[in-house]
């Protein structure tokens, strides 16, 4: 991921409106590069797509995608939704916060690591499910778990 | 000539290492100076054997379940290239019992062929159905999607020629085909694996709509949780375009059809139609006030054809056999096959398609062979968040959209999700008003408030039935779309079937 950069920022901002993309596809492209949607996008998201500040703004709070914030180098997202609860993803999840130390939407200090909720990955009859960076993961326990998080958090 | 050998490079297979088992077998095949070609198609919704590896032998595909990394040299040493004898050996492939007594017409191609050749596509009946569309009358294919009597297979079960014969009749000369491919039930994954296996069937129905209905421009609506159906189906688009199954003037017929694929953003309303649309322009997943109808006044204002993947997918075929065909499978008025997907606490699960009216309990058990933990059935979830949770005891009902009202519940897009003895359903009910709170548009006060009154009043150590009761009235009555007019179905279903975890304190 990225650090934010406003020149570049603006540089894909432009691009997707000549693309001819609506805002979120715009927003989409701003996540997929720095990881989250700086409040410094807002003015020239509004200018290049002829939206209100507010507007934008809505758009922004309403994804869950579309982060504000900068994520951790790793993101892990765990899946929360009935089939994997059925197979103790309410365990695995309490598990893997225990050994961050962080909740979910959580990042860790050292900027190393964003746990997120997830509901349901389309792995369903192979819970619990998880993604790691875009990795999917299924029939996950907490071993499995601890020792993927350990070749991250090194 | 180089043997075939099939590993799924669909999501659920890389998540359980079907990448490193390619190259596994790709590097040991070169150590031993064997020539194979590795073809990664898409699952065969055996997702309980997942990795699946195939061999194409003289009898036929021979199929190794969960093959993993490590199995390779013994692979290799017990001769699986041509079926030889090995523990995770399930024999061929079609003989599978599992496999063997279900009904595949949508997913007939789904893990058989490389989803991106159109070569072996159409060599699998693949664009016989647009062929002879593009010979149709508008009103000649309609015909055929009316008496076949199918239905939509998103959740509501709305007959699909009823709504394309709208789209048609509407005047404008613009109108969509929108592909809903936003597939947040949890339990269901029947899109992602045709989407992933067999892209173009989807390309294919879509297209017979566009000539259905007079509409040249289509869009695919896609879940960003699916990013590996994302990349197929990017794919799959510029080679029908590329092949002419797609663009201007196709196959020199003279009719038109643009497709294009949109991505969401995390939002599970957004899979409600109108909110959908909303989405499509760029806005928040908002739901829209009905009337207007989006069949009239659709994406930007026009008339719209909106169908679940699975429901486009089914059209092919039918204009293929012909409606009558069609309306012969199944039972009654719930007609052809239903992608069923066995999930949660399940000991064999994957996708079931079979005709209408099959019992809960051939699906559960014969197929899905209970739980997975080994404790018994204790409840299923039907039909996603917004299902009804049953108990074994009506497990004796038929898939039929008509039986399921009568016990209170829905098909929906047919995720079945198993619960063993461990559940605590008063968890579940909570969670029923946690995830409509999380997800809730914000439109209407008794989805947005209500939900959240629902988690409160599931927390305490008393439940006050009668107050839970009022909420769920509210609720439905007041709530403009069906995320906050159903989350009282899991609710209080949940209550009526499982009693004792209300009595109690628990959770
Ligand atoms: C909250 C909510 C979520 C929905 N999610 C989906 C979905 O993910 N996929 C889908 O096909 N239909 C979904 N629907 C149903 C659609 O509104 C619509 O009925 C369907 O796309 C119509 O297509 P069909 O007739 O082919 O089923 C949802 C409805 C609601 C109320
Ligand atoms: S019921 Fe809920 S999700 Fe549906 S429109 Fe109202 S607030 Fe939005
Ligand atoms: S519920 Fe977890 S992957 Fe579907």
């Amino acid at each position: 991921m990225v650090q934010w950069n406003d020149t570049q920022a603006n540089r894909l901002i432009d691009q997707a409106a000549r693309d001819g993309l609506v805002v979120t596809g715009a927003l989409r492209r701003l996540v997929d590069h720095f990881g989250y949607v700086d409040d410094e996008a807002i003015a020239p998201l509004a200018k290049a797509f002829s939206r209100s500040k507010a507007e934008i703004y809505g758009v922004i709070q309403y994804y869950t995608d579309f982060r504000d914030k900068p994520p951790g180098q790793h993101v892990l997202r765990l899946c929360q939704a009935e089939s994997c609860q059925a197979v103790g993803a309410r365990e695995l999840t309490k598990a893997v916060c225990e050994h961050t130390g962080l909740g979910l939407g959580e990042t860790s200090k050292d900027k190393n690591l964003t746990l997120e909720a997830v509901y349901c990955l389309g792995l369903c009859a192979n819970g619990p499910a998880a993604e790691l960076d875009g990795q999917p993961l299924a029939e996950l326990d907490s071993a499995q778990i601890t020792e993927i998080l350990r070749t991250v958090q090194s | 000539m180089s043997q075939r050998v099939f590993i799924p490079g669909d999501m659920l297979a890389i998540a359980l290492g079907a990448n490193q088992l390619a190259e596994a077998v790709q590097s040991e095949a070169e150590a031993r100076k064997i020539p194979v070609q590795i073809v990664r198609n898409g699952s065969r919704g055996m997702c309980w054997a997942e990795p699946l590896l195939e061999v194409e032998t003289s009898k036929g595909r021979v199929a190794y379940g969960k093959a993993l990394t490590r199995d390779v040299p013994a692979l290799f040493d017990a001769g699986f290239l041509t079926g030889g004898a090995h523990k995770k050996c399930l024999g061929l492939t079609e003989d599978i019992p599992w496999l063997a007594n279900q009904t595949r017409v949508i997913f007939n191609r789904c893990g058989v062929i490389d989803p991106l050749s159109i070569a072996e596509f159409e060599t699998h009946g693949g664009f016989v159905g647009l062929t002879k569309a593009l010979h149709l009358a508008p009103a000649q294919i309609i015909e055929q999607i009316l008496a076949s009597g199918l239905r939509g297979r998103g959740g509501a079960g709305f007959p699909a020629g009823i709504k394309w014969q709208t789209v048609a009749a509407a005047t404008g000369p613009t109108k969509h085909i929108v592909c809903n491919a936003d597939e947040g039930d949890s339990g269901t994954f029947a899109d992602r694996l045709i989407m992933e296996g067999d892209p173009f069937r989807l390309i294919e129905g879509m297209v017979i709509a566009g000539l259905a209905t007079g509409a040249e421009h289509g869009v695919i609506y896609l879940r960003s949780e699916y990013p590996f159906a994302a990349k197929i189906l990017e794919t799959a688009l510029r080679l029908a375009e590329k092949a002419n199954w797609l663009g201007e003037d196709i196959q020199g017929s003279g009719k038109h059809f643009a497709l294009e694929l949109f991505v969401g953003a995390g939002s599970y309303v957004c899979g409600e139609e109108t909110a959908l649309l909303e989405s499509l322009e760029g806005k928040p997943g908002i739901v829209r006030s009905k009337p207007p109808l989006p069949a009239l006044e659709g994406l930007h204002g026009e008339p719209t054809v909106i169908n679940n993947v699975i429901t486009l997918c089914a059209v092919p075929d039918i204009i293929t056999h012909g409606g009558k065909w069609h309306s012969t499978i199944g039972m009654e008025r719930s007609t052809g096959t239903m992608p069923f997907q066995l999930a949660g606490n399940v000991a064999k699960g994957g996708l079931v398609e079979l005709p209408f009216g099959a019992t809960l309990d051939v699906l559960v058990n014969e197929f899905g062979g209970g739980t997975r933990d080994g404790t018994p059935v204790r409840a299923v979830q039907i039909g996603g968040p917004l299902g009804a949770y049953l108990p074994p005891e009506l497990f004796g009902t038929q898939t039929d959209y008509e039986a399921f009202t009568t016990i209170g519940a829905g098909i929906g897009h047919g995720g079945i999700v198993l619960y063993g003895a461990g559940v605590n359903m008063r968890e579940q009910a909570a969670y029923a008003f946690e995830f409509c709170a999380e997800e809730s548009c914000g439109k209407c006060t008794p989805c947005r408030i209500g939900a959240v009154r629902g988690m409160e009043l599931l927390e305490k150590p008393t439940i006050d039935h009668a107050l839970i009761d009022d909420l769920c009235e509210v609720m439905i009555k007041g709530s403009a779309c069906a995320m906050g007019a159903m989350t009282p179905i899991p609710v209080q279903s949940a209550m009526k079937y499982f009693p004792e975890d209300f009595s109690k304190e628990t959770g």
